[in-house]
This record gives C-alpha cells, structure tokens and sequence, in this order.
C-alpha cells in the first residue's frame, strides 16, 4: 500500500493494484472538476434550508424563504386581480354597450372575450366561432334571439333552454305530429324548403303555404322571417341550424329538437360575460 | 486527499466492505421508502371525494383501456395560465382513490381533471363519435363504437372489491349493490336515490342519448361528467392546504 509506484512513462502515480503486469494511472481528477462538485454539495445545503425539503414526521420542512408553488400562485394571481382590478370594476359598472363606445375598456375586454371565449365557447361554436351542426355561426347576420350586443349579453348570461337558470331563454316548438297529418307535415316543409331552393314536389308547395300560415306564421312570422322574442328562427334564408332538406325539416316539424346552451353568469361572472358579449358583438354580425 | 487514500482499507476488509455497502444502500432506501408510509399528509382535508360509483368506475376502465391518458393529463397545475383555464389546481386529495391515477404526462389534447360538467352530455357523445364535427381542427380518433358496445361487465362488484384491497372505502353495501347500482345510474326511469345517498353528486339519467342499451359510451360519459366535480371548493381553504 505504502510503496508509491510511479509509472516510469508518464511519470504519473498508478494506484497500486497491479493485473498480469498492467497497471492503472491515478490521474488526479482535474481541480475544475472537483471544486464544481464541491460547490454543487454546498448549493444543495443551502437550497434545502432556503425551500421545502426535509421530510418530517408530520410535515416537511418549510425552508426559511416560505416558497410553496401554492403559494406563489396564489400571489401571481393577486397581483394579476390587482393589475386589472380598476378596470374590471369600470366593466362591471357598464353596460355592453358603453363598454363598446369606450375605447379603452372596448379593447380590455376585446382581449378577455377572446382568451375567455377560446376557453369556454370553441367547443361547441368552433375556434373561429363559425358554429357547427346544432351549434350557432357567430359571424353571420343570422341570429336567433337578437345581434344587439345587449341580446347578446342576456344570451350568454343566461343561456338558452338551461333549466338552472330562472331567467333563461325559453322557446320550444311544438311537435306537430299530434297537430298536423302525415301528408300535412310533408306538404309544409315543401313550403318551407321553397322558400330557399326547390322542393321534391312542386305541387306541394301551395297546401304547404296554407298549412304553414294556420300553424306556423304565429311564431315564425307570415314571411317565415322569424321571430326573436321566441327563437324561432329564420326560414326563408338559406342557413340551417340542425336540419338539412326537405326529409329532415319534415322530421323537425314532427318532433323538433332543442339545443341547449349552458347560462354562463354563474360559471364565470358577470364581469367575463359582458367581456363575451362584447367580443362575440364584434365578430360581424354585431348589430 | 489523505482520507480518499485510505479506502484500500475498506477495500482489501471483505467484511467492513459489506457493512459500508449495506448502511449506504440503507440510507438511500430509507429516503426512498419512509416518505410512503406519511404519504396520508400529503392529502389535503377536503369535504365531497367519494370512490367511484360502479358506473364512472367501468368508464375508467375504459379510459384507461383506450389509453386516453397518452393524450390527456389529469393534473391541473398551480401556474396562472392553466387555472385561469381549467380551474382550481388538481389536489391530491382528489386522486387519492384513483388506482392507478391518471395524471397523465403529455397533452395533446386538454387537460380533463375537470371536465365534468363542463359540457353535455350530447356535446360528449357528438365529440366521441367525430371529434371534428364539434372542434374542426382536432385530432383526436373517433370512439363511435362505444355507443355501439353494449358495456359488459360480469361482476362490478369484483372492480370495487379490488379497489378496496388498495384501501378505497368500499362499503359492504356499495359492493352488494354494485351492479344493480351500475345499471340504475344510467336508467333514467330506476329509482337513484339510494345509488345517490352511496355516491353523492353522481350524475345519473341517459348519458348517451340511447336510453334503451347500457353502452361503455355511457360508462364512459359518465366517468367525464364526474371528473374534478367532488371536491367542495367553497369549504377549502387554499392556505391552509399548504404542501
């Protein structure tokens, strides 16, 4: 052990242990290496002292800077609140529509609409807000309970046909299979689908309109234009929500279908839904 | 470096060699497995988790059987960016009768830890059968097929007997009724409210818009709707729920 034997080439010490005549140099590690090592040992201590480390019997160590990522978003979001916080109150004492003449909370809550629409309204009326089978386009002029910003407002604060909210907006069709007969239906919704393209049976058309006056101009007008106190929408341009063709209308006027879109106040606030409004308002079919 | 020199010493004793080796492996060992028996302190007090019904139970089976974890994490994180998205950040109370949790570790698509309620149940059904017909751009595989399965389980109650070995608190009544009780959450007609005082806040009605076949497409919906629902929020104190 004691006898240093030092390699006669290299001039460098070998570590003693000898195989078959080969021996292996003990090269030093190089300071750099070892200092750096060192340094990484001391950092460690100082980390675990400074944040959370050692675990205890009940709890763990705290560490003298009191760091948890809790904690710390917990202040992140403080600091956001407090950042917006001015003008968050400025929205919630507006109206819609003041917001949209004020430029500087226009331009807030353009951006929150955006972030938040992206969150909770792309899933069912798409990135682009283009809507989808059964889910509304909100680009277009074409609206089934009002453009205006404030119609806008009370539809998503309050949704459509959701039962948890008292105030939302309730309009079902009737279902005219128990109303009309068979041939009856066929013969409206040939009535219908004239409005807008060619229908199967041409002759079908002029009962249709009869019928479609006695029953169905109550709600969707004598024009079919539609009416928006009820939700009734549109039939005489040629966008169609759920329903495709002169079959399907037909199936409609049998037994319609209902969407339903969830009242957003109790989700995410007031303040976020104005901020919707306003940003669903701008995307080109605001009235 | 004199001290380096003498680890000849340790070298050349067969025995101290081994009972060096056995206290360093013993240090590194009990790093590693003491923290596990005071893993109950890491669970924050919260009012609300319950085990799974027997229904959500069969549909994450079948989540984990489509490996929806490969494309979705449970794990809301605490950063600002994704509880202003998702919501309050996940708490590991609320994975604590998850065997084996989902956290998941890749999202290509979002995070689901709290889905439930989120969307409809039609709005599911519509996205699982053609993800593209509700979100053009995404690219998620359609699941139509699982409202073609009928969902066939032979014994739940084997499901929530397994789980409580692994020391979910399945009471004898939960297991006894476990399968009657996996038909009644999506009947709409049963009578729920014995399934409901078992299992608080579970969803129950027709999830897939089939009332007349029990499909895994309602397992499954009703695994969504209940995701991230249970924890009663109003009673939990994020400063006291320091970790």
């Amino acid at each position: 052990m004691a006898d240093k034997h030092i390699d006669e080439i290299s001039g460098v010490e070998t570590t003693g242990h000898e195989w078959d005549g080969i021996r292996e140099l003990n090269n030093p590690m190089p300071r750099w290496w070892v200092w750096t090592f060192y340094a990484t040992i001391v950092w460690a201590l100082g980390y675990t002292v400074l944040y959370p480390a050692w675990p205890l019997v009940n709890d763990a160590t705290r560490g003298v800077l009191g760091y948890s990522s809790r904690g710390a978003l917990l202040d992140e979001m403080a600091t956001a609140k407090a950042a917006q916080g001015a003008i968050l109150e400025r929205i919630a004492a507006a109206t819609p529509e003041e917001i949209i003449a004020n430029p500087e909370l226009n331009q807030f809550a353009m951006a929150g609409g955006a972030a938040a629409f992206r969150v909770n309204c792309t899933p069912c009326h798409g990135t682009g807000a283009a809507g989808g089978e059964g889910y509304p386009n909100l680009n277009d002029d074409d609206w089934l309970w009002g453009g205006s910003v404030d119609a806008i407002y009370q539809t998503v604060a309050h949704g459509i046909r959701d039962a948890v909210d008292p105030d939302t907006r309730i309009g079902e069709m009737t279902a005219f299979a128990d109303v009309l007969q068979p041939d009856e239906i066929r013969q409206a919704a040939a009535y219908v689908v004239s409005l807008t393209g060619k229908p199967r049976d041409p002759s079908m058309v002029e009962p249709g309109k009869q019928i479609f006056m006695d029953n169905c101009a109550s709600c969707h007008g004598e024009n079919a234009e539609g009416n928006r106190d009820l939700g009734a929408p549109n039939l005489a341009d040629a966008i169609w929500l759920k329903v495709h063709g002169e079959d399907q209308i037909a199936g409609q006027i049998r037994a319609p279908k209902h969407g339903v879109m969830p009242a957003w106040t109790t989700r995410l606030g007031d303040v976020t839904v104005k901020q919707l409004a306003v940003y669903v308002h701008s995307l080109g079919g605001g009235e | 470096m004199s001290l380096l020199d003498k680890h000849q010493f340790i070298e050349r004793n067969a025995t101290l060699l081994l009972v060096g080796s056995l206290l360093v492996v013993s240090i590194g060992g009990i790093v590693e497995i003491a923290p596990l028996f005071y893993l109950e302190n890491t669970i924050e007090k919260v009012d609300g988790m319950r085990p799974y019904t027997p229904l959500e139970l069969a549909g994450r089976n079948i989540y984990i059987r489509e490996g929806c974890y490969v494309c979705h994490s449970q794990m809301i994180r605490p950063f600002r960016d994704e509880v202003e998205r998702y919501g309050h950040y996940s708490l590991a109370a609320e994975s604590m009768y998850d065997h084996p949790f989902q956290w998941g570790s890749k999202r290509t698509g979002p995070d689901l830890a709290r889905v439930g309620d989120r969307y409809s149940n039609e709005w599911h059904v519509q996205h699982l059968i053609e993800p593209r017909d509700v979100v053009p751009e995404s690219v998620m595989p359609s699941y139509s097929f699982l409202k073609e399965n009928t969902l066939e389980v032979t014994d739940v109650s084997m499901d929530l007997k397994a789980n409580r070995t692994v020391g979910v608190p399945y009471t004898d009544e939960m297991i006894a009724e476990a399968n009657a009780d996996l038909k009644a959450q999506a009947d709409p007609n049963a009578d729920t409210s014995a399934l409901l005082a078992r299992y608080p806040k579970a969803k129950v009605g027709d999830f897939d818009g089939d009332p007349t076949k029990l499909t895994e497409m309602d397992a499954l919906v009703a695994y969504l709707q209940m995701l991230g629902t249970l924890v009663d929020f109003s009673t939990y104190d994020d400063t006291t729920g320091y970790r």
